[in-house]
């Protein structure tokens, strides 16, 4: 527990905390409606309680819902869900060099606690793995308060599921605050010609089964970074 | 699903977010990545976002729109300029909503 505690005193605890207030808005709503969401698909309170605190990643439960509603085999529930997470898998890969030297519970929970937004901001702040004690207090200062600006607003949405008004479009804040972060990551014209592509072809490969699309999108935009990289190394 | 069908599938669900999150992190073993797919990593946060952000904003029920009048573009021109502005992730999140809203409800956009 002591190096949580030192991560605290930290000042770079602070400034992932503040990274990810900027955005949590955004997270919130989105939180709020996956609560109401999974109340309305027949899961009731406690069950609603039970999967935010523990599966804590909101794509995966909401493509899991409706399955979860009509009652479909678990194994296709469970397929879904590891397809959908794929891309945390790829996450996973660069986030590595950063928790190696944690013990292993320390590693479980930092991958944990890796939801897309924290990934996101670590990697943006820290591009590179560098000075351990800073980045990992920044990395537990924005993942806490990822989870914090995710559980809150979810309990809220699951709690008053049934008068919270959808209708209203609030999810979509969610979506505007991962396109301000998008427009904030894209820093050259290879990031955003890289991004156009990705968001192309989650368009286009939209129809695959399992939400693969988002997998085959990340890969599009890899593989026209990598052949932007080599085209502008071959110019110079 | 209810009972303990449901207590199953999310304890499952749970275990499929560690298993995916740690994947790479929960083994001490060397992981030798070629250098290629280390550099080309680097898209990959944008991607991963442009893969979620995209189909939000164009599609409806697995389909792409065929009509401008839909709130959510113009909530999108809303935010983008304002993030182009003002360089603020409030700002833009709550300059769309604002756009988003009331042509959702007003217009039933």
């Amino acid at each position: 527990m002591h190096s949580f505690r030192a991560a605290i005193a930290d000042p770079q605890f602070r400034r992932g905390v503040k990274d990810m207030a900027e955005v949590s808005p955004g997270v919130a709503a989105w939180a709020l409606v996956t609560g109401v969401a999974m109340v309305k698909a027949g899961l009731g309170v406690p069950l609603a309680l039970f999967m935010s605190f523990t599966v804590y990643a909101g794509s995966a439960q909401l493509a899991a819902l409706p399955l979860m509603a009509v009652g479909a085999p678990l194994w296709v529930i469970w397929a879904t869900a590891v397809c959908v997470n794929l891309r945390f898998v790829i996450f996973s890969a660069q986030l590595r060099p950063y928790f190696q030297h944690l013990p292993l519970r320390w590693r479980l929970a930092a991958g944990y606690l890796t939801a897309d937004l924290t990934y996101v901001l670590f990697l943006k702040r820290h591009p590179a793995p560098g000075d351990r004690d800073a980045q990992m207090a920044y990395f537990w200062g924005n993942a806490t308060f990822n989870w914090l600006s995710w559980q809150v607003p979810s309990v809220v949405g699951i709690l008053l599921a049934n008068v919270i008004p959808t209708h209203w479009g609030l999810g979509f804040a969610g979506v505007l605050a991962l396109l301000g972060l998008g427009y904030s990551l894209t820093s050259d014209r290879a990031t955003a010609i890289s991004a156009l592509v990705a968001g192309t072809a989650a368009v286009a490969a939209f129809a695959l089964p399992f939400r693969l699309h988002i997998v085959v999108a990340i890969a599009a935009g890899v593989c026209v970074g990598l052949l932007m990289d080599r085209t502008a190394k071959a110019a110079s | 699903m209810t009972g303990w069908l449901a207590i199953v599938a999310i304890t499952g669900l749970a275990l499929i977010t560690v298993a995916t999150r740690c994947f790479f992190i929960a083994t001490e073993r060397e992981l030798p990545m070629p250098a290629w797919l280390r550099r080309g990593l680097r898209y990959a946060p944008l991607a991963a976002l442009a893969a979620v952000v995209v189909p939000e904003i164009v599609m409806t029920q697995d389909h792409l729109i065929h009509t401008w009048r839909d709130a959510r573009l113009f909530a999108v021109v809303a935010a983008t300029a304002w993030f182009f502005w003002r360089r603020t992730m409030l700002g833009t999140i709550v300059s769309g909503m604002v756009v988003l809203v009331p042509l959702k409800l007003w217009l039933g956009w």
